[in-house]
């Protein structure tokens, strides 16, 4: 009884998770858990790698060790055909919308349905036009990607992320380079698909004001570690000097300014006795 | 100097490994053919963008090439009074050569390089990864309905290569340089074979396209994601292909032609 | 662009492609005379046959009336066997028709020449035409030039 509890608390289970591109690690060992029908916010420096973790949550990258469970399935030992099924139920936005740039923007949010039911057209129109009136852009739909605004990209695949009813959608940094009014439309949608449709947002982010403002829990990742997990509340409210540290945007602290590197002397001096 | 070798020891074994990822992704794609039974209309499309895109530059340089070996022909055959003989020169180092040869190397310039330029870019703006994530196989969706598309158009670009080279022939040796019609096209007819040379030159036509659209695919599939990165496989994709043309030309003359 | 225009160009773009397989079948290449199988099959022995080749044709006052099908070595007359396929409508030779090989031009291909007799019976399909003339071979020819004087 209390495990199922726990499974039905929890959507993403990540257990002592460790991934490498060639020699470099990118976690080290990392654990967290997302909740069922939160927002959750994922925040760390860039080139931490929170698109990876996005991508070994939805099975496109395979972890060195270690176990990523979506609703209780086990990510990375699934076959491909149960994978697939597994990610109809997830949606995902990324950084750049990755609209199919050969179709308008009706194909475009229509594409889930076609390429996954024989629904009729009529009806396909029906749920289309449904999704692009939630987004806001019912009048944009035979516009092509490449003449939509960066902001207007994210709504439709928005629109296109809640085709196939998902449990949950993963938002790659869905607030970098927006103007201020088109970010708060984002911030309002986000906030709205998931309380209305009872979905799980799972939100990487590097701005911190706008991230906090809508999650109800936040994890902070760097260096390949979780530092803290915990509600914005407790978080702002923190001790830690690292989470401190990136809450006030400190250029230097618990995470240095520079990239690793030898000593700075040594180096400047290297060339004279090379040469 | 230990340097310079492991250098290029790196280069042999970073081309072998892409051999690998190549001959990997070649099975996937052939798994992913019978997919298409059901949705024909992705190859229409791709047809279109591989076929009619390349149609014009084919008929153009089909009819010149056509034109010239004429002009040559005919200056060399009638040193020997044998310029009736013409369209047989014509016809057969059309058909059995510069027919799928010349297609070939258009193709991969024209077609090969749109592809991996098309693919790359989908790639480098997550479009590809986007698919994966809706539950769509790219290999399924945009690999293999260009692969067969363009695996059947250059032979189909072949063959119009020839015919219209052939009626390019006619129009300089007949029209302009006074050679008999009726010696052109009967001398041709009874010198060529169907099946010995103009099945043999589709068969080439068909291997090119087959090795030109898996080299295109691949090198898009595979490319870095950056506008460097796409730029650099779309290059790859002209060299290799024009390479692997003319390398496998020669070894299909030699394994078909040689008596 | 409209997928229906994209699907009319494609189809022109098949269209050209049997066009064109059209002309390679019919006008640059034998095809058809290829698929003329519905000859009757006539055979002849030769002494030598020299540089003539399956498929060469045959004629009969400078007409192509079928093709040389099969070219054996008879082991038994120590002669060449040459089969002709020679087309249906052609099907008034007399039996005493005899076949020579010529070669077109001084240096060109060899074919087989019919010279009708004057018989009331015709050839038919396995029949055996007796009277031959082998081919003029070059080498042979100048040997007897030499021998004669
Ligand atoms: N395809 C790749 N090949 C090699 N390294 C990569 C690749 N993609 C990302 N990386 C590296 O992985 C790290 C994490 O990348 P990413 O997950 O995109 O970071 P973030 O999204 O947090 O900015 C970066 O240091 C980057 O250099
Ligand atoms: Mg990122």
């Amino acid at each position: 009884m209390n495990t199922q509890q726990q499974q039905s608390d929890t959507l993403v289970q990540i257990t002592d998770l460790r991934f490498k591109r060639g020699s470099k690690v990118i976690f080290d060992g990392i654990n967290m858990q997302i909740p069922r029908g939160k927002i959750t916010t994922i925040m760390g420096p860039s080139g931490t790698g929170k698109t990876t973790l996005l991508k070994i949550i939805g099975g496109q990258l395979k972890p060195s060790t270690g176990s990523v469970q979506v609703d209780g399935l086990e990510v990375p030992k699934l076959r491909r055909r149960d994978l697939y099924t597994l990610r109809k139920r997830m949606g995902m936005l990324f950084q750049s919308g990755a609209l199919l740039t050969d179709i308008t923007v009706f194909d475009n949010v229509a594409f889930p349905l076609r390429e996954h039911t024989d629904l009729p057209e009529r009806l396909i129109r029906h749920l289309v036009l449904m999704r692009l009136q939630a987004v806001g852009l019912r009048g944009s739909r035979d516009l092509y990607p490449a003449e939509l605004s960066g902001g207007m990209a994210r709504r439709v695949a928005l629109a296109r992320a809640l085709m196939l009813d998902p449990m949950m959608i993963l938002y790659d940094e869905p607030f970098t380079g927006q103007d201020p009014i088109s970010m708060g439309v984002l911030l309002e949608l986000i906030k709205t698909v998931n309380a209305a449709l009872n979905l799980t947002s799972l939100i990487v982010s590097h701005d911190l004001a706008e991230a906090m403002s809508i999650s109800d829990y936040v994890v902070i990742i760097s260096n390949g570690k979780v530092i803290a997990a915990d509600s914005p509340k407790a978080l702002r409210e923190s001790e830690s000097q690292w989470v401190q540290q990136f809450l006030n945007g400190l250029p230097d602290g618990p995470v240095p300014f520079q990239a690793a590197a030898p000593d700075y002397a040594t180096d400047l001096f290297d060339f004279e006795q090379r040469s | 100097m230990i340097d310079f070798l492991a250098r290029s020891g790196r280069r042999y074994l970073d081309a072998l490994a892409s051999l690998g990822r190549a001959s990997a992704f070649l099975v996937q794609l052939l798994g992913a053919l019978p997919s298409l039974f059901t949705r024909f209309s992705l190859v229409i499309k791709q047809l279109f963008s591989s076929g009619v895109m390349t149609l014009s530059i084919i008929l153009v340089s089909g009819l010149f090439v056509g034109m010239v070996l004429a002009l040559q022909g005919y200056n060399t055959l009638i040193g020997f009074g044998a310029e009736e003989s013409l369209g047989i020169f014509v016809a057969k180092v059309l058909v059995r050569e510069l027919g799928p040869v010349v297609t070939g190397l258009l193709f991969a310039g024209r077609a090969g390089s749109a592809m991996t330029a098309e693919i790359g870019l989908m790639k480098a703006t997550e479009q590809l990864s986007g698919l994966e994530m809706m539950a769509v196989d790219p290999f399924k969706r945009v690999y293999a309905p260009r692969f067969i598309a363009g695996f059947f158009a250059l032979p189909a670009l072949a063959a119009m290569f020839s015919a219209i080279g052939v009626l390019g022939g006619h129009l300089v040796g007949v029209e302009l340089l006074g050679v008999d019609a009726g010696a052109y096209w009967s001398q041709m007819q009874a010198a060529v074979e169907f099946r010995e040379d103009v099945l043999s030159g589709l068969i080439k036509a068909v291997v090119f396209g087959f090795v030109v659209c898996w080299i295109a695919i691949f090198q898009g599939a595979d490319c870095v994601p950056t506008s460097e990165g796409v730029s650099s496989a779309t290059t790859r994709t002209v060299v290799y292909s024009c390479l692997m043309v003319l390398g496998l030309d020669f070894l299909l003359t030699a394994i078909m032609f040689s008596v | 662009m409209n997928s229906r225009t994209t699907e009319i160009l494609v189809g022109l773009f098949m269209l050209l492609f049997l066009g064109a397989m059209t002309i390679l079948a019919l006008k640059v290449s034998n095809l058809t005379s290829l698929s003329g199988a519905n000859g009757y099959q006539v055979s002849a022995n030769f002494d030598n046959v020299g540089g003539l080749r399956v498929r060469a044709p045959v004629s009969a006052g400078g007409v192509k009336v079928g093709q040389v099908s099969q070219i054996i070595y008879d082991s038994e007359t120590f002669e060449a066997k040459v089969t002709l396929t020679i087309d249906e409508e052609f099907n008034q030779f007399p039996t005493d028709t005899s076949a020579s090989i010529y070669t077109a031009g001084l240096l060109g291909e060899q074919y087989i020449g019919l010279e009708p007799g004057a018989d009331d019976e015709v050839l038919e399909q396995n029949s055996e035409i007796g009277l031959t003339q082998s081919a003029l071979v070059l080498e042979r020819l100048i040997g007897q030039v030499l021998l004669n004087k």
